[in-house]
């Protein structure tokens, strides 16, 4: 098998949780990323599903080098990332870029368009000046923004336009992967369908791959080759797209996709509600993590973990419904 | 411009004519005595004359032209107090917040060991040791000005630095002294610029109490604290040579307060009115 773009290997993130003022008193630790394992492939995009504090953006935080793994590696092409070298830190920034959640935080209001989009160039001495004022130039039109745009300020935008200008700046030192934290969530609907139609488009142009973390199916589903979906730090169901969206089988996905409202009002899903709260990551429950919600528990789920098991080809599912076939 | 606060720009504006242009403005002289002349009331009293708009000291000085110079002193004293506290205390401030951790805890503990220590009392010291003079004073007030500046600087810091530019900038590849100079530092000088106005009237204050003390600049140069010093003894017969310096003071602090109360609400765009 050749080596995917991306290999995350049995990646731990664990908060350690303190109390007190004078002595902090480890009071034991979050677990906000459990033994996750994925890959993504050259110019694919991986989905990223779960609810909010189930460890997507820990997990994106930790393949942007923005956090220290507990434990495990992620791999660039078969080069694990974290303690590298300064050298190698800096092409590492070049090949993985970001685009996260909130227009309005991710670009300083103090710095003008073209200095944004320029900020990896510039750091890295990507060339002269002329060059890079080139480059800004067409990154602007590529993500459908104006050359003049350049010399304005952030605070002059809307918030799509906002997200094409954190793309443009992704985009700007070429890298191989960008993580888009939530690209659209933020936008208006009207926006939302522009800004992934462009994202795709930028895929197929420049062969990029996406780790793409959303809580919005549908987004998903349009723009994922590969879905994984996460609950309480853990990957409960990881298949393509396809498959996963016509074949639910672990009863967290089942229960995601019952919370989204039908294509017309006539139509009724069966609904599962799920019962409570998400657990406290602190204290996760035993066996499988989703027992105490889980509309189909058996005795065996709060005793044993189940592990990922391939159901059909290339669809991993972690739940005690599903023996190896 | 509307809403601009007319009143305290003009009082600031006429301080800093008077300051600047302080030679020109009358033929007498802040320093040299003349004895005939001593203690003339203002030309509203009786026995005053248009002369000395507001009288003569004890040694024959016109009080109207030792304002004028006072004005340029305490207009020196605050430039470079501000230049040096403010400039220290943003510096630490911006470091101690953005690299977080040990070197926060021990700066901060040292900005409380600063803000616990009387200045006054610390200004006199520096005054018998290095001897009086405009160094000194400088000293004295910037040792105050700088825990107060990095303690509110810091603060902000930490706001600005959960944003998630800082975080692209680190994605980008900004190493962390360029994260500083060009994320963190302009996007906290609103808040410096009005933690300088609302000290003007700190470091005039400061000043005129150190004079006052006599650890401030020495006689005969005018300052307006040492003015009103001088002419407290002589507060019941002539009361002009405490009062009318002590009137500046006053008028000069509340009118740069309240400009820095005008900038703040200025430059908060959740106050500002677009």
């Amino acid at each position: 098998m050749t080596e995917p773009l991306l290999r995350v290997e049995n990646l731990r993130k664990y908060f350690a949780h303190t109390k007190g003022i004078l002595a902090a008193k480890n009071m034991g630790q979050v677990k906000a990323v459990d033994d996750i394992n994925f890959t993504i492939a050259t110019g694919e995009t991986l989905g990223l599903v779960g609810e909010s504090g189930c460890g997507k953006t820990t997990t994106s935080k930790l393949i942007l080098h923005l956090e220290n793994p507990t434990s495990g590696k992620v791999l660039l092409q078969g080069k694990p990332i974290h303690g590298m070298e300064r050298e190698a830190l800096r092409d590492y920034r070049a090949d993985v870029q970001a685009v996260f959640q909130d227009p309005w935080s991710s670009l300083n209001p103090r710095m003008t368009i073209g200095k944004i989009i320029s900020e990896s160039l510039t750091v890295t001495k990507w060339g002269k000046r002329a060059e890079i004022e080139e480059r800004v130039r067409d990154l602007l039109i590529e993500v459908g923004l104006r050359p003049e745009h350049a010399q304005q300020y952030p605070h002059e935008f809307s918030g799509g336009q906002r997200q094409r200008i954190a793309l443009a700046s992704a985009l700007a030192s070429k890298p191989k992967l960008i993580v888009l934290d939530e690209p659209v969530s933020a936008l208006d609907v009207s926006i939302r369908a522009q800004i992934l139609n462009l994202l795709k488009d930028i895929q197929e142009r420049e062969n990029v791959a996406y780790l793409l973390i959303a809580h919005n199916l549908a987004t998903v589903r349009h723009m994922a080759h590969q879905t994984a979906v996460m609950y309480l730090g853990q990957i409960v169901e990881y298949a393509p797209t396809k498959s996963l969206f016509d074949d639910v089988q672990h009863p967290y996905t089942k229960a995601l996709f019952s919370a989204v409202l039908p294509d017309h009002p006539d139509l009724q899903n069966d609904e599962i509600v799920l019962a409570g709260e998400v657990p406290s990551p602190l204290d996760p429950p035993s066996g499988c993590r989703f027992h105490t919600r889980c509309p189909f528990v058996m005795p065996e789920c709060s005793q044993e973990e189940p592990p990922l098991r391939e159901t059909k080809p290339g669809h991993l599912v972690a739940c005690h419904l599903y023996p190896t076939a | 411009m509307r809403n601009l606060p007319w009143i305290p720009l003009t009082i600031i504006s006429v301080m800093l004519f008077m300051g600047i242009f302080a030679p020109f403005l009358t033929s007498y002289s802040p320093i040299d005595q003349s004895l005939p002349d001593k203690l003339l009331p203002p030309f509203w009293e009786e026995g005053g004359s248009i002369k000395h708009l507001f009288g003569t000291d004890i040694f024959g000085r016109d009080v109207l032209t030792r304002l004028y110079h006072g004005a340029r002193v305490s207009l020196i004293v605050t430039a470079l107090a501000l230049l040096v506290g403010g400039g220290v205390g943003l510096v630490i401030g911006i470091v101690s917040g953005y690299v977080g951790g040990r070197l926060d805890s021990l700066l901060m503990r040292i900005v409380d060991a600063a803000l616990a220590f009387p200045t006054i009392l610390f200004a006199l010291l520096l005054a018998v040791t290095m001897g009086q003079g405009l160094r000194t004073i400088v000293i004295a007030i910037s040792l105050l000005l700088w825990a107060r500046f990095a303690r509110v600087v810091r603060g902000e810091v930490l706001a600005v630095k959960e944003r998630d530019y800082v975080a692209l900038a680190k994605v980008h590849g900004c190493s962390p002294a360029r994260i500083m100079a060009t994320h963190i530092l302009p996007n906290v000088l609103n808040t410096f610029m009005v933690l300088l106005t609302l000290h003007v009237g700190v470091v005039i204050v400061a000043e005129a109490s150190l004079s006052f003390l006599g650890a401030g600049i020495p006689p005969p140069t005018p300052s307006w604290g040492l003015m009103v010093a001088e002419g407290r003894g002589k507060i019941s017969s002539a009361w002009w040579l405490s009062l009318i310096p002590g009137v500046a003071i006053t008028l000069v602090v509340l009118a740069f307060n309240l400009f820095g109360d005008w900038l703040r609400d200025r430059l908060d765009p959740k106050l500002r009115q677009l």
